[in-house]
């Protein structure tokens, strides 16, 4: 079937995010809906999006080809002739004075080409706005530590050889001489008065507030008020691929091919550099993972400095050791909760402060924190509100971006909160979150309407639906028990960033079609995407469009691929520049054809007359698409075209001193579920059954976004119960992949998937994001999961075998050191 | 450091290289045999990344040097592929059923399973998951893998029982 008129009318006024305009009227998908037991992934009507033909299918792109060929092209796979390679030279403590850097001995070293320490840094420090000059402090970052070292692991030099077993050797001869000063590893006691100082700008990088209503007065007048902290975890991304990237010099341009997110940093290499924006050229390659942990730059400032000095070709790739040791991590956050509600369980006001270790530098703290505390109350509708949201300095390695981006911590606040208060109250935990759900129309914390559905209610049924009948225990020692965990996260940039992304589209005279968009691809299928929604419109068969991406000299800027934004971003400029080819060239073959425009049908790389159409369409066969770009050519009729998607405006603005304004454009919402099997001997914790559903809106292909909610919930289970960063005094304990424990193949279950598409998404064709939202749920199910077996209640991530342990020992003694927590009726 | 050559098998063809001692056989077939589907991951033969199958079992060549593997049989990914570079029934199954998504473990999951469909022929779901147990994965929570091999060895097991 093919894309009625009335359907493309729907498809285009999508992005107009009318809240009145009702979602696209058709009929509903014909698979039966699921029963418990059926295959993951199996989809059921929700009678709001119409099929299409290509859009909706789980078919693969070249890229995916590619990859189980194993032909693929990573950032570490391109040699250059005379190309050297790099090694960073790092910090060995985590809080110094510089006394010297004595680089003499590596630069003797036969094969070295280059040392270079920040007096070779043209401009050496960089300025992150990450709030947008919201009111975080403006603290500079050098490229390379020139008098201050303020965490182990920060860049002092760099070194370039003929080899990298030269390099890393010579890196080995740097000396460095410190003198040694106070570091503080604690982000509470860098707040306290006399705290070593990380910059002499202060502690406090960012203090966001959000206030609504009068939450004080609202929880003393609360008849229960249930009170919690809860503390997470510094964590890392641990994508495969670590950071990687080849520098050269072409036409006079640094050119990167580096494995990033975000192309967009060239401006700031050509700033590092002192030269002008457009000496710098940033290329992506197809990332073996990313998750956020390269939305900052990582090997590019390295490489352009080093290319730049030497005037040859060089490669850096970090080892997995150098990754662990000095790659941004997630925030560790502490999350204090008072919540307070009536008798029948509706909350009334929460309190919330929630501090971040935002480690030695800014990165993109200030955001983070700010989403934090935007999505502090989840899914459920709460009319008092004071949060405060801080990002505080430590001398601990720097955290950034990480899937879920803040967000993504306070779900173990906000769903635990929510089963002790129905613990507290008597009240079923399924229904008492029903009471509080944010429905559409309902204001937000942050003072914005939500102006597409919210259908966490039907992930909810879904994902508990998929549990099935409870299991056994498997032995005495064995308890068994089940949680489940709702969540809410945006997808989109922070609107006041007045974000946009671009897409030029060309068909070729052959009838093949020329996709180029600035998008990154972290291996979700962004690019992919791109083909079927522009195949969906055009009729172009998927085997004859090609995508290009992610290159600053030839592609149209799309930003990076971060906040979960490039398939509502790139997606709707794909599908408005796909349209606007239709409006280009329909008129060329509605001529041909003998019929109105208002009868084309574009399909099969031809365009037809739909119905009893005269002339040559009576045939049935219609004209080929490179058959029409030579009628265009002849009425001088170009079928290329640009289009510049622009995210909705922020008509409101953002007050930072309430934290009232427009924040973000849209959230997906869904829920997870699962059975766990504790041992009360070892405390080990045994996953048995989990479930995971989301509203995608539409799902674009069906087999990405199960895939991406199976890997978002992955990772989350790994948070939940596995990883951790430890640090001790700055200095992170174990560098090595065999003691930073991700989840295997065996050490979890299979996660069920539902989807829920309710037609309404601010993406292209009412879709919305699904990359970052599948890892919030997981914790926090797991978390209600184990309290429910073991009647106490985990509070610290992640939930190891001694950590429970000592919860059940707290339980049956009169030490309750590690819930720390309570409730009271008032 | 003194270099020798050394004779590889790799993927049917015999290829020499000049090595060092201290060469791992990651760093010969990937930087200087132009092999890109041996990765580096770890270094330290904990992420299954860099797996070849050597003689046909898999192994990770990030913990082998060069030198200590002449004249054997190294299989890589690209090594399954035939005629044309047509897909092996195997990789058919990860593209049809999504068991790749950065694509960066890839070589290292389905040789592991490739290794495995020799050895047992019908392995349960939660024998496949254990032998699984060396290769990370970081983006597909595994469970679209463990489709796409079971899917891989249900079909071979029919196509063995029709013949």
């Amino acid at each position: 079937m093919s894309l009625s008129d009335a359907t493309l009318a729907a498809i285009s006024s999508s992005r107009t995010a009318d809240p009145e305009a009702p979602p696209l009227e058709a009929p509903p998908l014909c698979a039966p809906a699921p029963e418990t037991g059926a295959p993951a992934g199996a989809r059921a009507p929700d009678g709001a999006v119409a099929p299409m033909r290509v859009v909706g299918q789980p078919v693969a792109h070249h890229d995916f080809i590619e990859k189980v060929k194993g032909t693929i092209l990573y950032a570490a796979d391109w040699e250059l002739p005379g190309m050297l390679y790099g090694r960073v030279v790092r910090a060995t403590v985590p809080s110094a004075r510089i006394v010297s850097v004595d680089a003499e001995k590596a630069r003797a070293v036969r094969g070295v080409a280059a040392v270079l320490t920040a007096e070779d840094v043209p401009s050496n420090q960089l300025v992150e706005r990450a709030s947008g000059g919201l009111g975080e402090l403006l603290v500079a970052m050098p490229v390379l530590a020139h008098d201050r070292v303020r965490y182990a692991g920060e860049p002092v030099a760099l070194v370039a050889a003929e080899s990298q077993q030269i390099a890393d050797d010579a890196a080995e001869l740097v000396r460095v001489e410190y003198e040694e000063l106070p570091g503080v590893y604690d982000p509470e006691a860098a707040l306290l008065p006399g705290a070593p100082l990380v910059h002499e700008e202060g502690n406090t990088l960012v203090s966001w507030q959000i206030r609504r209503g009068d939450a004080e007065t609202a929880l003393a007048a609360a008849d229960v008020v249930v009170e919690g902290e809860y503390r997470t975890q510094h964590v890392e991304h641990a994508y495969l691929e670590t950071e990687a990237g080849v520098g050269w010099i072409e036409n006079d341009v640094i050119t990167l091919r580096a494995s990033t997110q975000v192309i967009e940093h060239a401006t700031e290499v050509a700033e590092i550099l002192d030269l002008p924006a457009n000496k710098v050229r940033v290329i992506a390659t197809y990332m073996g993972g990313g998750f956020g942990g390269k939305e900052d730059m990582t090997v590019e400032p390295y490489l352009a400095l080093l290319v730049w000095k030497c005037r040859r070709p060089v490669k850096m790739i970090w080892n997995r050791q150098e990754s662990i040791l000095a790659s941004t991590k997630r925030h560790p956050f502490i999350m204090r909760y008072r919540t307070g509600a009536d008798r029948d369980g509706h909350i009334g006001a929460q309190e919330i402060d929630l501090i971040g270790d935002a480690g030695a530098y800014p990165y993109l703290s200030a955001r983070i924190m700010f989403a934090g505390a935007a999505l502090s109350c989840g899914p459920y509708y709460t009319p008092n509100v004071f949060v405060r949201s801080r990002a505080v300095f430590t001398n601990n390695v720097p955290t950034s971006a990480f899937r879920g981006f803040g967000a993504m911590q306070v779900t173990l606040g906000y769903e635990s909160q929510m089963d002790r208060l129905a613990e507290m109250l008597g009240i079923d935990k399924v229904e008492l979150r029903r009471r509080n759900f944010l429905h559409k129309g309902d204001l937000i914390p942050t003072g914005e309407t939500l102006d597409t559905a919210v259908a966490v209610d039907q992930t909810l049924a879904r994902a508990l639906a998929r549990l099935g009948e409870p299991s056994a225990p498997s032995g005495p020692s064995k308890r068994i028990g089940r949680g489940f965990a709702c969540n809410m996260q945006p997808y989109g940039r922070t609107i006041w960033f007045r974000d946009r992304a671009s897409a030029w589209l060309s068909i070729q005279a052959d009838g093949t079609l020329l996709i180029r968009s600035g998008v990154t691809d972290f291996g979700a299928g962004q690019a992919a995407s791109l083909c079927q929604i522009a195949s969906e419109i055009l009729g172009v068969p998927l085997d004859r469009i090609s995508v290009y991406i992610g290159d600053t000299a030839l592609t149209p800027p799309a930003g990076g691929t971060f906040a979960t934004r490039q398939l509502y971003m790139s997606g709707n400029a794909v599908m408005q520049a796909a349209l606007k080819l239709r409006e280009l060239v329909g008129p060329v073959a509605a001529e041909a054809l003998g019929c109105p425009v208002a009868e084309l049908v574009f399909e099969d790389g031809r365009v037809k007359a739909a119905g009893n159409a005269t002339g040559d369409a009576a045939t049935g066969k219609g004209i080929g698409l490179g058959d029409l770009v030579r009628l265009c050519e002849a009425r001088a009729v170009d079928p290329t075209t640009l289009f510049v998607f622009h995210a909705e405006a922020n008509r409101r603005g953002f007050d930072p001193e309430t934290g009232q304004g427009g924040s973000f454009p849209d959230y997906t919402y869904g829920t997870h579920a699962a059975e766990v099997e504790v041992d009360l001997e070892t405390g080990e914790v045994e996953v048995l059954k989990y479930a995971a559903c989301h509203d995608v809106g539409r799902a674009i292909n069906p087999l990405r976004v199960e895939g991406q909610i199976q890997g978002g919930a992955m990772q989350g289970l790994g948070y939940a119960l596995m990883e951790e960063i430890v640090l001790n005094e700055g200095r992170i304990a174990s560098s090595l992949f065999a003691n930073y424990l991700i989840p295997t193949s065996g050490d979890m279950p299979d996660i069920m998937v539902d989807i829920v598409e309710s037609g309404e998404g601010k993406g292209p064709m009412n879709a919305r994001g699904i990359g970052e939202p599948p890892i919030g749920n997981s914790a926090p199910t797991i978390a209600n999961a184990i309290a429910d077996a073991i009647g106490c209640r985990p509070t610290r991530l992640p939930i190891t075998p001694e950590r429970v342990l000592a919860l059940l020992d707290a339980a049956t003694g009169t030490d309750p050191a590690e819930s720390g927590t309570g409730a009271a009726w008032q | 450091m003194t270099r020798r050559q050394v004779a590889l098998r790799v993927n049917g063809v015999s290829r020499d290289a000049w090595v060092a001692p201290s060469d791992t056989l990651l760093e010969v077939l990937h930087d200087q045999l132009g092999l890109q589907d041996v990765r580096y991951g770890c270094g330290e033969g904990v992420c299954g990344t860099c797996t070849v199958l050597l003689d046909g079992e898999p192994v990770s060549t990030c913990l082998l040097y060069a030198v200590q593997v002449e004249d054997r049989e190294i299989v890589t990914l690209l090594g399954l592929l035939g005629e044309g570079e047509s897909l092996h029934p195997l990789q058919e199954s990860f593209l049809r059923l999504g068991g790749s998504q950065c694509g960066f473990c890839t070589p290292g999951v389905i040789l592991t399973a490739h290794s495995l469909a020799e050895r047992m022929p019908r392995p349960s779901r939660d024998e496949i998951r254990h032998e699984l147990g060396g290769s990370l994965c970081r983006c597909t929570g595994y469970t679209k893998v463990l489709d796409a091999i079971e899917s891989y060895l249900a079909d071979r097991a029919g196509v063995g029982e029709g013949t």
